[in-house]
């Protein structure tokens, strides 16, 4: 006998057919090898069946007249180069268990780099508010990125502060205006923007809080005021912070 | 078990019945226990008590245990843990392990091991007031 796994479908229920309905009797299961076998086992059988005995036809596709469009006035002389759409909008980025509100932060890069800071909430953007409090040790009200910045297990109460009104169209960078002429491009343009009375308000509204409650904790005043560092064998995997 | 051809021994720790050890490398690593049999030359049995010291009863590479001063003494070969920790409160193996330099030592490297960026924050000052101090009544006596 010629093993079921070679014979096609049909040819095995035929032959089972067969089999389970004579009872006792052996009969020779349907032949798996022959032209009408082989041409039901490739599935083109199937094809013809499921288009009504006629094997499909493809579809014509309408060709565009090209003759009729005319040649557009202007072209590039050179092919541009295309950029390929991106439609990937990146995710705000999870917030490290770690880090809650009140946490303190050491901050890893950037002009506050070693300083320890108070984390208040996390944008939508993804990255962290923060503030020093900046009595303690100048850092104000900021953003940072949580990649730079390790979690500490020290933490000081931020409850009742309303962070509502920070986002990150309030940290956002004023367009400037751009200077055409070949004198204003080459002069000194760096003028020294002067911060708003909103801004210093709202830092000191935020910092009395956080002020009260460093004072809570024996140290937590001076350790703010802190900068971080490595001291010699000091190896940053192995510390508990 | 011990042949006295001199005054002094050159070894003093032997691994027997009733010795505890401490267990180098593993899982169990730190962790104490004692010597209930001998497997062979390199092998022993060891058991916590699994109470006290949180070891199960097992065969051990001797190589992988250390010896200390400690032994548990008149303890049978192979005594079930009922035994093993009746003896060890009765002898008080535990209080006198934690008494030793030895274990100190190993606490005091876990415990400044886990020490967090404000603990280690608030040793550096201490330190520094410390050594204020000294250094002022140095300055006196000069």
């Amino acid at each position: 006998h010629a093993s079921l796994s070679i014979m096609g479908k049909k040819a095995v229920r035929t032959g089972l057919k067969r089999f389970k309905g004579d009872g006792n009797k052996t009969h020779a299961p349907s032949k798996p090898i022959g032209k009408n076998a082989s041409f039901h086992r490739s599935g083109r059988w199937a094809v013809l069946k499921k288009n009504g005995g006629k094997w499909p036809v493809a579809k014509k596709v309408a060709k565009d007249d090209k003759a009729s469009k005319k040649a557009p006035r202007f072209y590039p002389g050179e092919d541009v180069p295309k950029p390929f759409d991106r439609r990937n909008v990146a995710k705000r980025a999870k917030l490290r268990d770690s880090i809650t509100p009140g946490t303190v932060l050491i901050l890893l890069a950037g002009r506050f780099r070693g300083k320890r800071v108070v984390f208040l909430k996390q944008l939508e953007s993804g990255l962290l508010l923060v503030t020093g409090p900046f009595k303690i040790n100048g850092v104000p009200l900021r953003r940072i990125n949580q990649a730079f910045a390790i979690a500490t297990s020290a933490e000081v109460s931020v409850a009742g502060i309303d962070t509502s009104k920070f986002d990150d169209a309030y940290f956002a960078k004023p367009k400037s205006k751009s200077v055409k002429n070949a004198d204003g491009f080459f002069a000194a343009e760096t003028q020294k923007q002067e911060l708003s009375a909103d801004r210093k308000n709202d830092q000191k509204t935020v910092d009395t809080k956080i002020l009260d409650a460093v004072k809570k904790t024996e140290f937590m005043r001076p350790y703010l005021n802190a900068r971080f560092s490595l001291s010699k064998g000091q190896k940053p995997h192995a510390m508990v912070f | 078990l011990s042949f006295i051809y001199f005054k002094t021994m050159v070894f003093t720790r032997f691994v027997e019945v009733g010795r505890v050890v401490v267990i180098n490398f593993g899982p169990d690593a730190g962790k104490i226990a004692t010597i209930i049999d001998i497997v062979d030359g390199k092998r022993v049995l060891i058991d916590g008590p699994q109470s006290v010291t949180g070891i199960h009863r097992q065969v051990i590479g001797v190589r992988r245990i250390s010896l200390t001063d400690i032994v548990v003494a008149k303890l049978p070969r192979n005594s079930t843990q009922k035994n093993l920790l009746k003896a060890w409160t009765e002898q008080n193996t535990l209080a006198t392990w934690e008494a030793t330099a030895w274990a100190k030592k190993t606490k005091a490297k876990a415990a400044r091991a886990n020490t967090s960026d404000f603990d280690r924050f608030k040793i550096m000052v201490a330190k520094k007031q410390k050594s204020k101090i000294i250094s002022d009544k140095l300055a006196q006596l000069a």
